[in-house]
């Protein structure tokens, strides 16, 4: 074993010896549970998959922003509110296309909020966050109407041939559209953070703005557009909560998911990658207690089969945040000479 | 002997800050292939003057002039760095304008990106980036992550940076203020292979004996007015000391010989972690007896920090002994050490050494606020305090209105001296200083050194810690050299040679190294 794992330091293999061991445990693990079971095992699967979903375009909100510089705790609001209005776009305009687009829209307009206050009044931006979770848990509570019904939510689309393929079909090609959008803008987001101008830009002015401002770098209007087209993901997943999850809206049904965003973020050491790969083991967790409850093989209360996620989020943060870095200018308003 | 072109020209720039004038009328002439130093005390004007320059500041009155490559002068002007930029003007900051986290490549191109199509295009900026470093003698890895790198080279991916963005005129901003002597020395080689090239260099210091060993022109500024310009040839360190100031400076610290007593500070096999878990100091064992100063030179960053912190206290060790007056220190403990008699001027003085918000009266009292006549029971005893300030303000001639004037409001030399006055006007056996004339003018020198030595001669023992050569050897009575953690040599000051210090503080000592290095830590 010892003989296997001495690797040359250069070597990919070294670099990524981690998620070589763990990959393969992992996928011993899904076979030896799809033999024994096929069909639990794809659906919690599959489930974990799409409860990753808005965990993480949440955290990609988070991590798109802290990359600029600022901190954004009002992921659960713009989540909430951005669920809001696009069910109350579906229900008036009866178009789900369009309802995406304004829960999109209600995001980035939170987003330019978070920006103005942030990086144009120079608040404090943990205070900024905690303005946007408490307006959208105020405006949603307000305006809330009960009973109101849609004709439909956002269905699985088949990915012709590579759906049919066992337990990987299921799992990632028949999903719902914002499911797929979600794993798309995971590899997006990478190209662009660490192969672009624009990317290379983003971090500069996270990790040491004014070293940025003096090659010419707009700060102000790098760290707007961030949090802006931050805010726009995010609204992403507020409209999966509503359009393409529960189909209907239901006050605070957000329910921590943009916290947990953070913690996935932060575990994810502020990469996309590594935000997915902990938002899927959120996932799998949420999914894994649903089926625990339904089966109900164990003589556990329910309550604490429920708590599973969140106390997987706490073992996560408490045993691996200490070792991240985050960037280095985060929640520090920059002030020009 | 026909004089190179005009590259750079200042005419009669005036900019006013709110009730301060920063700049007065300055002019100020830049030639082709010419190292211009631009020397002047902290407040002078001389950064005011390189922002305006680089487009940071825009000036109230005057104009900026730049040569063209066939000579001829035109007006420009400068609204923000990209103008300065495309005008060929590179400005290499004091703190290193560098991404920590990026590579040397990333940080060059950052702004001025090569890409191909949507992507950045790193092969090619790497080919450009090693063309320069070899047509400039820039000797730099373009992979290599910036924060592993040695100030030095650092310094050096700064100036790439401006000559990727084909720099012709390069300022570069108290340069050495933070290299090794033979890291000053490379640079110099640098600065000289720039000059051929054509490259024009405005080099700003306050240091006397750099101008006079690189400089081919020296301006010197005195409260935003140019006082006076010249050459190496035509001045003396005396003069330009004097001109910076505007009366006669002592450079010279004038000091008799040291009459050693008794053993005040006594440090045995000392380890102390440092951050991240790396041990600092390694082993270190020293002697400081009364009425001598000990100096400690080195590079910043060999455990000088951390050694200061565990002897006052502010860091715990892990291994070892200190005695203070014979009696076995506590580790851990800055009051108990202070109450054993330790005065401590410390490194940072924003940071550990003054609570900014806080007025003059409350920082003089800041380790004595707990005692009578400061407290009386549970309660501050507002006149008392207010009064000590008052005569420690006169005493140590602190420049502020009144003692309820934050601190922060001061200038760095007068923060100093208030830190100053509050450690020595205690009944104090051991001084520890710590870089104590980190970032102050001329003016203010004079007085902190003249002050240590005092303490000196009062029977005081001294502990001077010190990344500036000059000053070890102007001030210190033996001189000990700190390097990766542990004292690679001690020696007497008298026969200490500038050069050898040097090589001991670069690692590369000829001095056997006398700490027993220890088998298992």
């Amino acid at each position: 074993m010892q003989g296997i794992l001495q690797l040359e330091k250069t070597s990919v293999l070294y670099r990524y010896r981690n998620l070589f061991i763990y990959g393969t445990l992992l996928i011993v693990a899904v076979l030896a549970s799809y033999i024994s079971n096929p069909v639990i095992t794809t659906a919690v699967l599959a489930s974990a998959v799409r409860q990753a979903t808005p965990i993480v375009l949440g955290a990609l909100c988070g991590m798109i922003c802290e990359r600029s510089g600022v901190i954004n705790i009002g992921i659960e609001g713009q989540m909430l509110l951005s669920a809001f209005t696009g069910f109350l776009a579906n229900v008036y305009l009866d178009n789900l296309f369009l309802a995406v687009l304004v829960a999109v829209l209600t995001g980035a307009l939170l987003g330019l909020l978070l920006a103005f206050m942030s990086v144009t009044l120079k608040i404090d931006q943990i205070i900024g966050g905690t303005v946007i979770n408490i307006l959208a848990l105020g405006l949603t509570g307000y305006f809330y109407i009960s009973g109101l019904t849609t004709s439909g939510k956002l269905q699985p689309i088949r990915l012709g041939p590579l759906a049919d393929i066992p337990l990987i079909g299921p799992i990632f090609f028949s999903n719902p559209p914002i499911t797929y959008a979600a794993i798309i803008l995971v590899f997006l987001s990478h190209y662009v953070l660490f192969h672009t101008r624009w990317g290379l830009r983003t971090r500069a002015v996270g990790e040491h703005p004014r070293a940025a401002d003096t090659v010419g770098i707009d700060v102000y209007k790098i760290r707007y557009a961030n949090v802006i087209i931050a805010g726009a993901v995010v609204g992403l997943a507020g409209a999966f909560l509503t359009l393409e999850s529960v189909g209907s809206f239901e006050r605070a049904m957000t329910n921590g998911r943009g916290f947990v965003a953070l913690a996935v973020m932060i575990f994810g050491q502020w990469t996309p990658f590594g935000a997915w790969g902990a938002a899927l083991l959120f996932g799998f967790a949420m999914a894994l207690q649903t089926q625990l409850q339904f089966t109900g093989q164990f003589n556990i209360p329910h309550q604490f089969i429920g708590m599973l996620p969140y106390v997987l989020t706490i073992i996560v943060l408490a045993g691996f945040v200490g070792r991240s870095r985050p960037p280095a200018a985060e929640g520090v308003p920059y002030e020009k000479e | 002997m026909s004089m190179p072109p005009v590259a750079l020209e200042v005419r009669n720039i005036t900019k006013r800050f709110p009730g301060v004038i920063a700049n007065d009328g300055i002019n100020f002439t830049l030639r082709r292939g010419e190292i211009h130093a631009l020397l002047g005390e902290n407040g002078a004007g001389k950064s005011t003057l390189m922002n305006i320059i680089y487009g940071l500041y825009s000036p109230d009155e005057g104009e900026i002039l730049i040569g063209g490559p066939d000579g001829e002068l035109k007006p420009v002007e400068i609204r923000d760095p990209h103008d300065a930029i495309r005008l060929g003007i590179g400005m290499v900051h004091q703190h290193f304008m560098l991404v920590p986290v990026f590579t040397v490549a990333e940080n060059i191109i950052l702004g001025d990106e090569v890409t191909r199509g949507p992507s950045l295009d790193m092969a090619t900026a790497r080919k450009k980036i090693k063309q320069l470093a070899h047509e400039y003698g820039l000797d730099v890895d373009p992979d290599a992550l910036v924060e592993e790198l040695p100030v030095g080279v650092q310094q050096r991916v700064e100036i790439i940076k401006a000559l990727y963005r084909n720099a012709r005129i390069l300022v570069l901003d108290e340069p050495t203020a933070v290299l090794t002597p033979q890291e000053v020395e490379d640079l110099f080689k640098v600065i000289e292979n720039l000059t051929e090239r054509g490259v024009s260099i405005i080099f700003i210091t306050h240091k006397l004996k750099e101008v006079l060993a690189i400089a081919d022109q020296i301006t010197v500024m005195r409260r935003g007015r140019v006082v006076g310009t010249t050459t190496p040839a035509e001045t003396s360190e005396q003069e330009l000391a004097s001109m910076m100031v505007g009366r006669e400076v002592i450079l010279q610290v004038e000091k008799g010989p040291a009459k050693p007593g008794e053993v005040v500070l006594d440090v045995k096999d000392l380890y102390v972690a440092g951050e991240r878990g790396i041990e600092a100091v390694r082993g270190v064992s020293f002697q400081i007896r009364a009425g001598e100063i000990l100096g400690i030179a080195g590079v910043q960053g060999n455990g000088q920090t951390e050694l200061v912190e565990a002897l006052t206290g502010l860091r715990p060790f892990v291994k070892g002994e200190v005695r203070l007056n014979n009696q076995l220190v506590p580790p851990d403990d800055p009051r108990a050490l202070f109450e054993l008699g330790l005065s401590h001027i410390p490194e940072d003085r924003h940071k550990y050494g003054l609570v900014l918000p806080f007025p003059i009266a409350d920082n003089e009292v800041l380790n004595t606020y707990y005692k009578p006549p400061f407290s009386q029971g549970i309660q501050r005893q507002g006149n008392a305090i207010l009064e000590h300030a008052r005569r420690l303000i006169k005493l140590f001639d602190v420049r502020a209105p009144s003692p309820l004037v934050p601190a922060a409001n001061l200038s760095g030399g007068n923060q100093q001296k208030v830190i100053v006055a509050r450690e020595l006007s205690r009944d104090v056996r051991l001084l520890i200083a710590n870089q104590p004339t980190r970032g102050l003018d001329v003016g203010s020198i004079e007085y902190i050194h003249r002050k240590m030595v005092e303490m000196r001669d009062q029977g005081i023992a001294v502990l001077l810690v010190s990344a500036e050569l000059d000053e070890i050897l102007a001030l210190a009575d033996r001189i000990a050299v700190m390097y990766h953690g542990q004292i690679v040599a001690v020696m007497d000051a008298r026969d200490a040679d500038r050069e050898e210090l040097g090589l001991l503080m670069a690692g590369s000592g000829t001095v056997e190294v006398p700490v027993s290095t220890p088998q298992a830590v």
